[in-house]
């Protein structure tokens, strides 16, 4: 039925091969962006075939496991190179591969140029394959090896202009943060595989497997561990408190990266991960908790900084951070059905909101180029009016922000609006619940007031770039401006395939397509959650106050953001004189950079450094070079046995020769 | 004459005169005449005990020797004029590069 | 003392004789010609082993082909007389290995003590089928896959001659 899944991850795998082992001989832009971008679109047709295969399935039965051959079988352990197709991973597979195929459309105009050209095509391929690979594995090891790949490929991609310092810091950065995630999901791995077989004799790692054994694990104990320890690789991923500095230094890499990073690949995987193994987080009610608080005070925190930069693209990672802290937020109350919603319609919104900055980048960059000014191409101080100059950029990138601000109608409201009544109203967290649903809502105020802050400083008001350049702006190219089209209905109108029951029931009975669909992955965490918990009932007023509510705090947000930014621009820097304090704070990201660089990267340099100088230097090059002088003093006794003069080896060889038969004769 | 020992005493003495002059001799041409030499003494005493034990594997082994022997001085050969063409001589002395 | 083993003493003191000559001479023309001398008196050994086979392919191989080959090189490279003088204490430490070598061997010999001639091949045998029958019928049989390596030895023989011969080092 599904035997041809495994061409999904192929086709980039191929893409990548040929670009990158022949890419430096093809020279031809065009032909190495099309090889890359078709890669990334078959294997989306290919999704799109297995998608269309799910639906036609009876829904209890759509959890299909396709080996394609064993990978390793030692003893108790055993693990396929199979993939598992179920409603989740397919809609994974399909954010995945669709986003990544307009990302890499987009790509080919906004690259255009660039040295190194087929590099970054090659590595947006294997970025792709890997996040497939780590979508659609059907047990932890499969992956594992995606969770990697794509932290490689990150830092491939963010260190892509490598001669630029802060790039490769940038990169290796992202690297380090992401190992010290990996850790965890592998100890995470170990200690499930170990437990689970030593004290029920279930040696597995397929999450079907795991799921069907899941009424063997205890509450709380150690899954309350095991889970800590995937949740500690899932924030590192997907840039959650406290592994999430790497996100905004990858906008080092160039914008399309951005996009790919944030929006469909990468930062999902943790989201994606949590709600794989939604089975086991459910029966840990302290990791659900810790999730929930750690999501939500992310989405909080990060949008507090996100208010205070300059940088349109630092800007947007903030808010990638913030709006992450939501699907963890979701995933925390136990609305996993609402947290991937959230995933898929911020894949949408935030692909949309980045590949829009890049193009008014790109088209900055060009008139700053061209009047020789040094002025920085990305801080919104500099750019302003931008709306005339690029109509429909401008419409696109709206459309993302009204989105992502939660305004009615708009698919971010939907998602977001689910995740906010979900941490209100769930029966997990008792009395934690409220301040959940306020950080919630304080992140969604903040957030729409720095998107529109965005938006007015960028695409409304004077235009305040030096003078001269301004006649330089224009449109970007087709090639770049059809996928914010694509992207832009995708913001406006995905929402509706996960119409919240109430507003549903109102225009006569909507389906929630979403829920329905992702019912029988969830089933067994939801079948829990009914069983061991009170469901308090909530009346249907009181929903749609909060909704009600949610629309009112992102309109203030809006108009705040209006009133500081458009009609009276004075505040901000009269607000920033007034406290200069609390503006350096935000402005510095509350100095987390530095706290980290005190606390851990500066003790771990002196730690290495004192094993360089002592240990190293000492013991290690002591041993080496002892040894080394040994030999050569007892190799000086010796030479002299090595004249160098031939008949003195010949007379030897025959003298031993003589010796050994005289030997053999006499003994 | 089949007398086995007096061929093995000729070859035995062949070998130790071809053994001296390899050991003696510095012009390099002589040496590899000298194992030459040798070899051929060694060739005699297979030919003889073949004959004796009534076996041609003995005869066999000599014309392998002698294949050998013919690659050998193809080789030999070459590389004395390759070390001449560098040196100007082929006395053994002068292949002193590995001389401490 | 039957004429054969007078034969015998005298093709052994030529050869000998021609062996010291290789050693001795100071010009390795000579020792060149005294090698060929030395050759052919092996050939009549084999031949009077009833060998008839391997004295004709002594004689082609060696005397002819090889032979030919030092003689050409020796004279290529115009090569007269060994001018350097001989180590004194290395043609002594030389001639002591050489001459225990000898006695080495002696001791062997009279030690051992020679069977009877065993073996299917005898001297009747041979006279009846041919010695180069013979031998061409052991070599394409039994040993017909180290013959056939043989020829990879003499291709990469050549090959490496012609690489060596050609290529000057600087």
């Amino acid at each position: 039925m599904f035997d041809n899944v495994w061409l999904i991850p192929l086709f980039p795998l191929i893409g990548f091969l040929i670009n990158g082992l022949l890419g430096k001989k093809i020279k031809n832009e065009t032909v190495i962006g099309s090889i890359g971008s078709l890669a990334v679109f078959a294997s989306f047709v290919v999704s799109v075939i297995t998608f269309l295969k799910l639906i036609g399935l009876p829904a209890d039965e759509r959890s299909v496991n396709v080996k394609i051959f064993s990978w390793i079988t030692a003893g108790n352990f055993n693990a396929d190179v199979a993939f598992l197709i179920d409603p989740l991973s397919c809609i994974m597979l399909l954010v995945v591969t669709g986003i990544s195929t307009v990302i890499h459309i987009y790509s080919i105009g906004y690259m255009h140029g660039e040295e190194g050209f087929y590099r970054f095509f090659a590595y947006l391929n294997l970025f792709v394959f890997s996040m497939l690979l780590l979508v659609s594995g059907n047990n932890l090891l499969l992956m594992f090896v995606g969770w990697e790949g794509v932290g490689l490929c990150s830092y491939l991609l963010i260190g892509y202009y490598f001669h630029k310092k802060s790039a490769s810091d940038a990169g290796k950065k992202a690297f380090v943060m992401n190992r010290v995630g990996d850790f965890g999901f592998l100890l995470g791995a170990f200690t499930l595989f170990w437990w689970l077989g030593q004290n029920h004799g279930v040696w597995t790692i397929q999450f079907t497997e795991l799921a069907k054994n899941a009424n063997l694990f205890p509450t709380g104990g150690v899954v309350t561990v095991i889970t800590l320890c995937f949740f500690l690789g899932a924030t590192g991923k997907s840039a959650q408190i406290p592994l999430y500095t790497w996100l905004p230094d990858a906008m080092e890499g160039p914008t399309p990266v951005s996009a790919l990073i944030h929006a469909a690949t990468m930062v999902t995987a943790g989201v994606y991960m949590i709600g794989r193994m939604s089975f086991l987080f459910i029966r840990s009610p302290e990791t659900m908790m810790t999730v929930a608080v750690v999501g939500g005070c992310t989405a909080l925190f990060a949008a507090t900084i996100g208010t205070a930069q300059n940088d349109i693209k630092r800007v947007l990672a903030y808010s990638t951070v913030s709006q992450l802290g939501y699907m963890f937020l979701a995933m925390g109350v136990g609305a996993f059905t609402a947290g991937i919603f959230h995933l898929m319609t911020h894949a949408f919104f935030k692909a949309c909101l980045f590949l829009g900055s890049g193009a008014v980048i790109h088209s900055m960059h060009h008139a700053l180029h061209h009047i020789h000014s040094h002025d920085d191409a990305q801080d919104m101080r500099n750019m302003g009016g931008l709306s005339k100059k690029m109509p429909l950029t401008y419409m696109t990138f709206l459309a993302a922000t009204i989105a992502i601000a939660g305004i009615p109608g708009f698919s971010g409201f939907f998602s977001k609006d689910e995740i906010l009544w979900q941490a209100f109203a769930n029966p997990l967290h008792g009395g934690l619940n409220t301040l959940l649903w306020l950080f919630g809502a304080c992140a969604a105020l903040l957030t729409a007031f720095y998107m529109f802050r965005l938006v007015f400083m960028t695409f409304h008001g004077t235009c305040r770039i030096k003078s001269g350049a301004e006649k330089h702006l224009h449109e970007s190219p087709m090639v770049i401006v059809i996928p914010l089209l694509i992207l832009a209905f995708f913001s406006v109108f995905g929402g509706y395939l996960g119409i919240p029951k109430l507003i549903g029931d109102v225009f006569g009975g909507i389906p929630n397509y979403m829920e329905h669909f992702l019912a029988p992955v969830f089933a067994n965490a939801n079948e829990y959650i009914h069983a061991h918990t009170h469901h308090g009932h909530h009346s249907h007023a009181l929903e749609w106050g909060l909704m009600a509510l949610s629309v009112v705090i992102a309109l203030v947000g809006i108009s705040v953001a209006y009133m500081l930014y458009m009609v009276n621009t004075d505040i901000p820097k009269k607000f920033t004189q007034a406290f200069p304090g609390l503006h350096r704070a935000v402005f510095n990201k509350w100095y987390i950079d530095e706290l980290y660089d005190f606390a851990i990267v500066n003790p771990c340099k002196a730690l290495g450094r004192l094993l360089w100088k002592g240990f190293d230097v000492l013991v290690v090059d002591g041993i080496v070079n002892g040894v080394a002088s040994i030999v050569m003093s007892f190799g000086g006794v010796i030479r002299y046995f090595q004249t160098g003069l031939i008949y003195n080896y010949a007379w030897t060889m025959a003298f031993g020769v003589v010796v050994i038969v005289g030997y053999y004769m006499f003994k | 004459m089949d007398n086995l020992s007096s061929y093995l005493i000729v070859s035995a003495v062949l070998f130790s005169i071809g053994t001296i002059g390899v050991l003696t001799r510095k012009n390099a041409i002589v040496i590899f005449m000298c194992v030459e030499l040798m070899l051929n003494a060694v060739n005699l005493t297979f030919v003889a005990f073949s004959r004796h034990l009534g076996n041609l594997d003995g005869q066999i082994f000599v014309f392998f020797i002698m294949t050998v022997a013919a690659a050998e001085a193809a080789v030999g050969l070459a590389m004395f004029i390759a070390f001449f063409n560098n040196r100007g001589s082929i006395d053994i002395d002068d292949a002193s590069t590995m001389k401490w | 003392m039957d004429i054969s083993s007078v034969f015998f003493a005298l093709v052994t003191v030529v050869a000998v004789i021609s062996a010291l000559m290789v050693v001795l001479c100071k010009n390795p023309i000579n020792s060149a010609l005294s090698l060929v001398l030395t050759f052919f008196c092996i050939a009549t050994y084999y031949a009077m082993l009833n060998a008839p086979f391997m004295a004709a392919v002594q004689i082609i191989v060696y005397a002819g082909a090889i032979m030919v080959l030092i003689v050409f090189t020796i004279m290529l490279l115009n090569i007269r007389v060994d001018a350097n003088k001989k180590s004194t204490h290395q043609v002594a430490l030389g001639s002591v290995i050489g001459i225990v070598t000898l006695l080495l061997a002696g001791i062997f010999l009279s030690r051992g003590k020679v069977s009877a001639p065993v073996g299917d091949i005898t001297n009747a045998v041979i006279n009846n089928t041919g010695h180069t029958e013979l031998i061409g019928k052991v070599m394409f049989t039994d040993f017909l896959l180290p013959f056939e390596i043989t020829s990879i030895l003499l291709l990469v023989a050549i090959i490496g001659a012609v690489i060596l011969a050609k290529r000057k080092l600087s």
